[in-house]
């Protein structure tokens, strides 16, 4: 045995935020998984679910928006447009939206026993991710089916774009999920976030709609969205290489609203850990 | 509780106190605990206050804990009592880091678990063999750690046949043997109990007692909260009594006993 008198004290539960959440990965392994196992037990088609959703959904939007609305005219491959928009804000409410809410949802745990809570946030992303991917998947088969070419400026952009959303969506759920232990309200606002999201980025419209509707400070503060810059790099590395029409991404997109989205993305996730560590103490007791 | 004494690993000739000169393991200092009793649970009621210039206060508060010196040392089997409200369940709490005191300051040094509540890391949905895996991690456990024990956690749960079996099916009793088990096959220095042994039959009671006792044989620190006193005078030799937030006593277990007996 070790000799216990030449250890350090230490004072207990104090983590050291996501450090100890990354150190811990063979438990963040098995909260994914468990995640997964329980969100599709008793089902046949378990994780095939999260194939025929996107899948559904591609073909309704094909057939309702670009056929019996026509948008098809305005905009080429209308529905491919749109997807690529709509699975990284399918991704944004599930990350967030689950991150808002795990704190409170694993209650039972944080009131009982000590582990490193940013690990619940952590895995809420990975089962997000984990459902992104067949979304990605039926996009991509869109996307060769009307002729997609990309080079690998476009492939870049894809990476970066998910990387923003990734960031950005962890560091709202952290800060979210540490108000809603204190304020239940907070899962409300969530809801109401993801769906003013879903529409103040050009997911359904073009950027050029906000560019002729509002002068250029509004563009700008349109473009300081980091959701609106990784849905636009998912039309540039997604849509457009399928279309034969002329189409620009805003201006400085990949010069200057890129790097701000990033560092607005990275100080969400600072403050996000950095409320999270001040306020872990009292989590026991308020949940 | 006739049965420790029948026991004859668990009863014996009554040793007198003797304080341990060990290394400390768990330095408590001028501990303090409040709580809320009245919680807003609202930002309404909170923006309310906000702009009333934030008159009165928010909410009352209830001193669970009141300046508590304590210092435990290696090896030490110690049983934290007092009558309900007493503050000795958030002493535990604190030890296990699981909430962080208001003031003063706690220090301990090597891995703990904590037995605050067998179970709280399972999940009902997953088979009695994945909740083992997720809650030795939980607990702290690495994967190598636990597939070396797991046949002596599922060989001491006794429910081998139900391994595979939804949890959510399992009786309460199965459901303590398999947590207990997990618990006691982390391997920490110290162990933190929290009225545990009150379920399971007492068979089973009786195996948790011998295990915790071998455990403590190999000079694991033990600190237990409970309000049977047959079993505590049996399982610790040392004594704390709390009322109100305070340490009142400090000594041998039989004398902790006497005093909240009479």
């Amino acid at each position: 045995m070790t000799d216990i008198s030449e250890r350090a004290f230490q004072s207990p539960g104090r983590g050291r935020g996501l450090v100890d959440a990354l150190k811990n990965r063979y438990l963040l392994r098995l909260l994914v998984d468990k995640d997964l196992q329980v969100r599709y037990r008793g089902s046949v088609l378990g994780i095939l679910w999260s194939y025929v959703k996107p899948g559904v959904q591609f073909i309704v939007f094909y057939i309702a928006l670009g056929v019996f609305l026509e948008l098809n005219k305005g905009l080429e491959n209308y529905a491919v447009y749109l997807f690529s928009g709509i699975i990284l804000l399918n991704f944004f409410g599930e990350a967030f939206g689950n991150g808002a809410r795990c704190m409170v949802g694993n209650g039972a745990l944080i009131k009982k026993i000590y582990l490193p809570r940013e690990l619940f946030s952590v895995s809420t992303i990975w089962v997000a991710l984990v459902h992104f991917l067949p979304q990605l998947l039926v996009l991509l088969i869109a996307c060769f089916v009307v002729g997609w070419h990309p080079g690998p400026m476009q492939l870049a952009a894809a990476v970066v774009g998910m990387m923003i959303m990734v960031i950005f969506s962890f560091g709202l759920g952290l800060i979210f999920g540490v108000a809603n232990v204190f304020f239940r309200d907070a899962e409300n606002i969530v809801d109401l976030l993801v769906m003013v999201a879903t529409w103040l980025s050009p997911v359904m419209y073009p950027w050029e709609r906000v560019a002729g509707a509002v002068p250029e400070w509004g563009l700008h503060l349109y473009l300081c969205n980091p959701i609106t810059v990784a849905v636009e790099l998912f039309h540039y590395a997604f849509w457009a290489p399928t279309t034969g029409m002329e189409w620009h991404v805003p201006p400085n997109l990949l010069t200057l609203w890129v790097p701000v989205a990033i560092v607005l993305a990275l100080l969400f996730l600072f403050v996000g850990d950095l409320l999270f560590k001040k306020f872990e103490g009292s989590f026991a007791q308020e949940l | 509780m006739s049965w420790i004494d029948d026991d004859p690993e668990l009863g014996g000739e009554p040793r007198p106190y003797v304080p341990s000169t060990e290394p400390v393991v768990i330095r408590i200092q001028e501990v303090a605990k409040r709580f809320v009793l009245r919680h807003t649970r609202s930002m309404k009621e909170a923006f309310v206050w906000l702009i009333k210039g934030r008159k009165g206060d928010l909410s009352e508060k209830f001193n669970a804990l009141d300046g508590v010196d304590l210092q435990i040392r290696e090896g030490e089997r110690v049983a934290l009592l007092g009558l309900n409200g007493s503050g000795k369940s958030t002493l535990l709490k604190l030890i296990s880091g699981v909430m962080h005191p208001d003031g003063g300051d706690i220090k301990t040094r090597g891995r703990i678990a904590g037995l605050i509540e067998v179970g709280a890391g399972f999940h009902p949905d997953l088979t009695g063999r994945d909740n083992v895996y997720l809650n030795g991690a939980i607990l702290g456990m690495t994967k190598e750690e636990i597939d070396a024990n797991f046949q002596s956690i599922v060989d001491f749960s006794e429910i081998e046949q139900f391994i595979d079996t939804e949890v959510k099916f399992y009786s309460s009793g199965m459901y303590l043997r398999l947590a207990f088990a997990v618990a006691v096959h982390t391997d920490p220095e110290i162990f933190l109990v929290d009225e545990i042994l009150a379920v399971g039959d007492e068979p089973f009671q009786k195996k948790c007692i011998r295990k915790i006792k071998e455990l403590s044989d190999r000079g694991k620190t033990l600190v237990v909260v409970s309000h049977d006193l047959d079993m505590v005078a049996k399982l610790c030799e040392r004594g704390v009594v709390l009322e109100r937030g305070r340490v009142v006593q400090d000594g041998d277990i039989r004398d902790a006993v006497t005093r909240l007996r009479g």
